[in-house]
């Protein structure tokens, strides 16, 4: 099996699925003449041409609104947000027209659309542009919300949500896009909605998603040499959230710590520990223990920048903590 | 550079093709169109006042030469989206008026099920595509509408209808540039009634007439008379002949004005009577009425007879509606998603 990186694996999707349905095409900032800000649609233009590789102004809600529209009139749209952190300013777009057009038309409308691009910080580029905002959208009926780890999974979730007929925010991290993993060649779906166990362990379970997943392993691979063995849960859906597998690890290992890149109040975390708490009381050994980003505003100086993150040094405190 | 005016600088308007003279059947189903939305607005507001129709409800008397003459130059199969003030451009399209009222009742058998309420009438096969409750959210999406009618290659276009208050959204410049930039088929409709809510347009918007906001993009404008349905028709249909033969977008600005609150829930202390009521003297209803009968095509029996007529309709569209079932709590989780056809289905049922 071919090593590729999260970025080819996701061009791989982007790619495969442009040559199987023509409805398929790719809007966003610099994807096109400048094959993407973070290469993730290189060489896209040159082979399927300006009519599906479309560069767009600097105007989420134009063009995000627009391919909403084309959306609902029959065209399968995958939008790039330079990075999530922009999509602050179209935020009604997605929330108001693409997750709940067709609720409010009692059924009438489709909006098969995918909104993707980078996200998490750990970069120093400042609060502005460092946004995890899977905890938003995940709040919005009728959006699912992606959150790949991996090469694998962002290619095989990116195939899956772009064949899905409703609308997907497909949250990568920019911090992965030189990740290297196998990754199947060709034809290869992920199953939305289904987490995965990266890790086998037994004293304890780590739910985390996207960046966190990597600051956990990293993590557990520190703590199995003090004799320390770690179960990770890695959502890559948040949301629909596949509770079944958290529970079974939980019930396995009777002590749950969520780590995840969110600012703490009402992170996607805290939904998780709700229904860990309501439907696994009798299992635990542990209140559930959860670390996330520290709840200030992204600073941009390194030292301050990693200290607010969840970063490994946090994760291994609060897993002593939680066996303590 | 002087400031050109953009109504008359950049209407590369087609002149072509000319708007055909109606027939004088066409004529009365045009005026009988306009006295059917007023007749059912006026039901809509009687219903309101009895606590049938609940939230917000926004009416259209006084506009209704905007709707009937603007879709009276489209195809079947072109595409019309709108803000919330839509229950005539649901009507026109050819919506049943007993789905219309049903929807403002809040019945299953309403056009969106009950689910969506004044501001959200949608009758897709119809090719009215909403319906939308954000100012100025819908223009992007109509947009999308007229971009995907190009990149299917079909020869259709788009009318997308906004208030006077929406030309200071952003969302409403964002994508007139980009429809500009990318020649799509789309016409912006402005319709201007000289309100935004409570605050008129000396007070909201800079710029007159509003036509020039075109003028920066390079798009085409246009002004129409929204009291006169046939300068409504003349303009629309140049406006849309741009967009079908050079796919061309075009911004229309249309002088009307509401007589009733911006919603039922408004008093409307911020203007006085004496200007409504000097208003109402142009009314848009009773000149195409005088022209049909200066013209010989109608008679003031024939219109009494149409009056009669629609009046029925909006009665039987009340009955209807209140008579019709309250939808099923289970409809709760339902039209959330489109069923999957291409992967599995991998939401699990929200009851549990």
């Amino acid at each position: 099996m071919p090593t590729i990186t999260y970025r080819e694996a996701l061009n791989q999707a982007l790619s495969e699925e442009m040559e199987r349905d023509e409805r398929v095409m790719l809007m966003g900032e610099e994807v096109a003449e400048y094959n993407g800000a973070y290469k993730v649609s290189e060489g896209l233009l040159k082979k399927f041409g300006p009519k599906r590789i479309i560069d767009t102004p600097i105007s989420e809600t134009g063009f995000s609104g627009l391919a909403i529209g084309a959306a609902m009139y029959g065209l399968r749209p995958v939008v790039e947000f330079m990075t999530w952190s922009f999509s602050l300013v179209c935020f009604d777009q997605i929330v108001n027209n693409a997750a709940q057009v067709r609720y409010m038309s009692g059924g009438q409308l489709s909006v098969p659309i995918v909104f993707r691009g980078s996200s998490g910080g750990g970069l120093q580029v400042g609060a502005t542009h460092s946004h995890t905002p899977e905890n938003w959208y995940a709040n919005v009926p009728g959006l699912t919300v992606i959150t790949p780890a991996f090469p694998d999974d962002a290619k095989g979730l990116l195939k899956a949500a772009i064949r899905s007929n409703n609308p997907v925010c497909f949250i990568e991290n920019e911090k992965l896009y030189n990740y290297k993993d196998e990754v199947p060649e060709g034809e290869y779906l992920t199953d939305i909605g289904k987490a995965r166990i990266r890790r086998e362990g037994s004293d304890l379970t780590i739910v985390s998603n996207s960046g966190s997943t990597h600051r956990a392993l990293n993590a557990a691979k520190i703590l199995e040499a003090e004799g320390i063995s770690v179960e990770i849960v890695d959502l890559r859906t948040v949301k629909p959230l596949d509770f079944a597998t958290i529970a079974e690890s939980v019930s396995k290992t009777n002590r749950v710590l969520i780590v995840e890149e969110n600012k703490p109040f009402a992170g996607w975390g805290a939904q998780v520990a709700y229904q860990i708490q309501r439907e696994l009381f009798d299992d635990l050994d542990a209140p559930v223990h959860r670390l996330c980003s520290i709840d200030v505003p992204q600073p941009y100086n390194g030292r301050m920048e990693q200290a607010v993150l969840p970063n490994e040094e946090r994760v291994i405190a609060a897993v002593k903590e939680l066996l303590a | 550079m002087p400031a050109a005016d953009p109504a008359v600088k950049n209407a590369k308007t087609n002149t072509s093709s000319r708007l055909p003279e109606l027939k004088p059947q066409q004529k009365i189903d045009l005026l009988r169109q306009m006295m059917l939305i007023r007749r059912f607005e006026e039901k809509a507001k009687q219903a309101f006042t009895q606590g049938k129709i609940k939230g917000f409800c926004h009416l259209y008397n006084g506009q209704e030469a905007v709707a009937a003459g603007t879709i009276s130059v489209l195809n079947e199969d072109d595409a019309v989206i709108t803000a919330y003030r839509d229950h005539a451009h649901a009507l026109v399209r050819g919506s049943e008026p007993n789905a219309c009222m049903a929807e403002l009742f809040g019945k299953i058998t309403g056009c969106s099920r009950g689910k969506g309420g004044s501001m959200h009438f949608f009758d897709i096969k119809r090719g009215f595509y909403g319906g939308h409750g954000i100012v100025g959210g819908q223009i992007p999406l109509g947009t999308g509408l007229a971009y995907a009618q190009k990149y299917m290659g079909t020869n259709r276009v788009t009318l997308a209808y906004m208030g006077d208050g929406a030309i200071n959204q952003g969302a409403v410049h964002e994508a007139m540039n980009l429809a500009a930039l990318w020649k799509l088929p789309i016409i912006y409709i402005i319709e201007n009634n000289e309100y935004s809510m409570g605050t008129s347009q000396a007070r909201s918007s800079a710029g007159d007439p509003l036509t020039k906001r075109a003028g920066a993009f390079d798009m085409a404008a246009i002004q129409a008379n929204g009291m006169d349905v046939d300068d409504v028709r003349a303009k629309t249909f140049e406006a849309v002949s741009l967009a079908r033969t050079e796919s061309l977008p075009t911004l229309m600005e249309i002088r009307t004005y509401r007589y009733f609150g911006h919603s039922m829930s408004d008093p409307g202390h911020y203007r006085s009577k004496e200007e409504i009521e000097a208003r109402k003297n142009a009314d848009p209803i009773e000149n195409y009425k005088r022209r049909l009968i200066e013209q010989k095509v109608a008679t003031e029996e024939s219109i009494n007879a149409i009056d009669e007529e629609v009046m029925a309709i909006a009665q039987a569209s009340y009955d209807f509606a209140d008579s019709s079932a309250e939808p099923g709590l289970d409809t709760i989780y339902e039209d959330i998603f489109t069923p999957e056809d291409q992967i599995g289905e991998f939401r699990p049922d929200i009851r549990q």
